[in-house]
């Protein structure tokens, strides 16, 4: 029972990893970067790849991984979305496009198979209540609740976390305000990706690098996204706790193909009952309905 | 009548490009006066250059090629049912579901009932509409990416469904089911079915009907206020893109004699969308365009293999980003307007 706690826990914090990209991207710029596991993916790749082909000191080869994510959805925003912004079918179909194609590129050139494995921070395992817990996984609890003060206090007490809380609840206004909206817009789909890219980078390693990942990855998001309303950080919390225990108790009591259902299922009827999602406000109901 | 003017890509010297309309071109873009046999045909050649070569090309080509034809056709009606619903205002990403409800309705009633093809692919693809229609229900009222998220969610969760159950033959499948008699009969249903949906729906786009589908695009506000309960509608044109993509499940059904979790997958939602995406997305001809287009160029890349959804996906973001109004509008108004260079001061 604690086990499950335990471990209810730390997929709940794999949860928060993994969506907190999305969301900050999505509530700031109103992007929803359907290549977003893509990116994770992108993350790890370059990670594995820095590490093991070019022989990088570990920590430098996350660095930089994370740094490559950033820069990644810097040129995609610059490139690609700065032309069609605000055209949320040609978003949603430039990024989806672009994300199948990262994902079966990566297919294709052979990033599959069991060599493909990222280590973890540090060796070995602790005994919490009676439970064992290795390292990585009390490195993404630890990481992911960081994560989340980080981004409160980034957030609600910086003038570039203001800005961006500015753009989110009106871009004509925060202009008006002399905040460069397309900068902003820029620097959130970059922290996104390189979140998307850390989030990877600490989560890979509990199983193999692999391509089917990424669209898991984003099914994943989506429903946290959705579930938890877009844009409210504590509807990302509950979300992912949601998810993140209902996975393991489905796991356990029932077969693991269920949890996905479980997942999917959540989604359609959260949009069906509750369009805002458990946390969302009355602008994001608007614009879903 | 001067409808266009840029500057002309030559600097020094002061041309610009003038783009006058045809005469025949009465007030709007559908709307012509015609005053000769001349001018009706030339309205007419196109319409019929493509029902008159759809209908003659199995005959020139060989065996391979005319299964080309048949897969180019399904991908075709898949992309005008996405066009359908596009042009009321609905993003989907989730054509496969359409495509894998026909497919299974059509595998279920041949395997468990002996039903054969010829009641099987009709019952489906009305079946088909109607599932497709009463699923979507719920979340009708959704827009934009929401809409689209649903339907991208859909298709995974019946996959998932009949992996973790079992049911239907589970991952394993339908097999062994009827045949189509012959090549020749599969790719002309095909070829004609592909006709039906292409002018039927843009009849239907011009009627009164259709105007109402428009305006739930443009503003389904206006149209709420102007009494008109969208959601009816949008249930209707559901049902009518559906079906369509179910007819094409379900022939593809009889045609592989197979049906299984394959029929969820992402290939028929991301063809159908890069198709329209290339040709142009609106007014249904883009589609069609679109699909023989990219599905015969792939065909004829075999050999880069696995690369196939690569090079759709990058084809789509790069037609949707430098070329968003695709390669069939562009024609239609190199072939419905005058172009020539005049001097100017």
């Amino acid at each position: 029972m604690i086990g499950m706690i335990i471990y209810g826990l730390v997929n709940s914090a794999v949860f928060v990893l993994m969506a907190i990209g999305f969301s900050l991207t999505f509530g700031i710029s109103g992007i929803a970067n359907f290549a977003y596991g893509a990116f994770y993916i992108t993350g790890a790749y370059v990670c594995w790849h820095l590490f093991n082909s070019l022989g990088l000191y570990y920590p430098i080869a996350i660095a930089l991984a994370v740094l490559a994510s950033g820069l990644l959805g810097t040129l995609v925003y610059r490139y690609l979305l700065f032309r069609i912004r605000g055209i949320s079918l040609s978003e949603v179909i430039a990024t989806f496009g672009l994300g199948i194609g990262m994902l079966e590129l990566y297919r294709s050139i052979g990033l599959t198979g069991h060599s493909y494995k990222l280590s973890v921070f540090v060796e070995g395992a602790v005994e919490v209540f009676g439970v064992y817990v290795d390292y990585q996984r009390l490195i993404i609890l630890g990481l992911g609740v960081f994560l989340l003060i980080l981004l409160w206090a980034f957030t609600h007490h910086t003038r570039i976390g203001l800005a961006f809380r500015g753009i989110a609840q009106d871009e004509q206004t925060a202009l008006c305000f002399g905040i460069e909206t397309e900068n902003i817009s820029v620097l959130s789909f970059a922290i996104g990706s390189a979140l998307a890219g850390l989030a990877a980078i600490t989560i890979m390693p509990l199983s193999l690098l692999a391509v089917e990942e990424g669209g898991n990855v984003l099914i994943l998001v989506l429903a946290v996204g959705i579930v938890g309303g877009l844009e409210s950080t504590l509807g990302v919390v509950v979300a992912s706790l949601i998810f993140g225990f209902s996975q393991i108790i489905m796991a356990t009591y029932f077969s693991p193909h269920y949890s996905m259902i479980v997942t999917l299922a959540a989604i359609v009827v959260i949009l069906a009952v509750k369009p805002s999602g458990l946390f969302g406000k009355f602008k994001e109901l608007e614009e879903r309905v | 009548m001067i409808t266009e003017s840029k500057n002309g890509k030559t600097s020094e010297s002061k041309r610009r490009k003038e783009r006058l309309d045809r005469g025949i071109k009465a007030r709007a873009d559908t709307i012509f006066a015609l005053t000769s046999y001349r001018e009706a045909l030339y309205l007419l050649f196109p319409r019929a250059l493509v029902v008159v070569g759809m209908l003659l090309v199995p005959l020139v080509l060989d065996t391979y090629w005319t299964k080309v034809v048949v897969i180019t056709c399904v991908i075709g009606i898949l992309a005008l049912s996405w066009d359908f619903i596009a042009s009321a205002g609905m993003f989907s990403l989730g054509q496969a579901l359409f495509f894998g409800l026909g497919g299974y309705i059509a595998g279920i009633l041949n395997h468990y009932l002996g039903w054969p093809p010829v009641m099987t692919i009709p019952v489906a693809a009305v079946a088909g509409g109607i599932c497709s229609a009463l699923l979507l229900l719920p979340v009708l009222r959704l827009r934009g990416i929401y809409f689209a998220m649903v339907t991208f969610i859909l298709p995974l969760i019946g996959a998932k469904i009949i992996e973790a159950t079992g049911l239907l033959g589970g991952i394993a499948g339908l097999s062994a089911l009827t045949p189509l008699p012959n090549l020749w009969v599969a790719v002309y249903l095909i070829i004609i079915a592909l006709i039906v949906c292409l002018f039927g729906f843009r009849r239907v786009m011009d009627t009164d009907y259709g105007l109402v589908l428009k305006g739930m695009m443009d503003n389904d506000q206006a149209v709420m206020a102007s009494s008109i309960n969208i959601y009816w509608y949008k249930a209707q044109t559901l049902f009518m893109a559906a079906s369509a993509a179910a007819f094409a499940g379900a022939f593809m059904t009889h045609y592989y004699r197979f049906v299984g979790i394959p029929v969820f997958a992402m290939d028929y939602t991301i063809l159908p969308v890069a198709s329209t995406v290339v040709g142009g997305v609106g007014g249904f001809a883009g589609a069609v365009l679109g699909s023989f287009i990219l599905v015969p160029l792939c065909e004829a890349l075999r050999a880069i293999g696995s690369w196939r959804i690569v090079f759709y996906s990058f084809l789509m973001v790069l037609f949707v980003v430098v070329m968003p109004e695709g390669i069939f509008h562009y024609m239609a108004r190199k072939y419905h307007q005058f172009e020539r260079w005049v001097t100017t001061e």
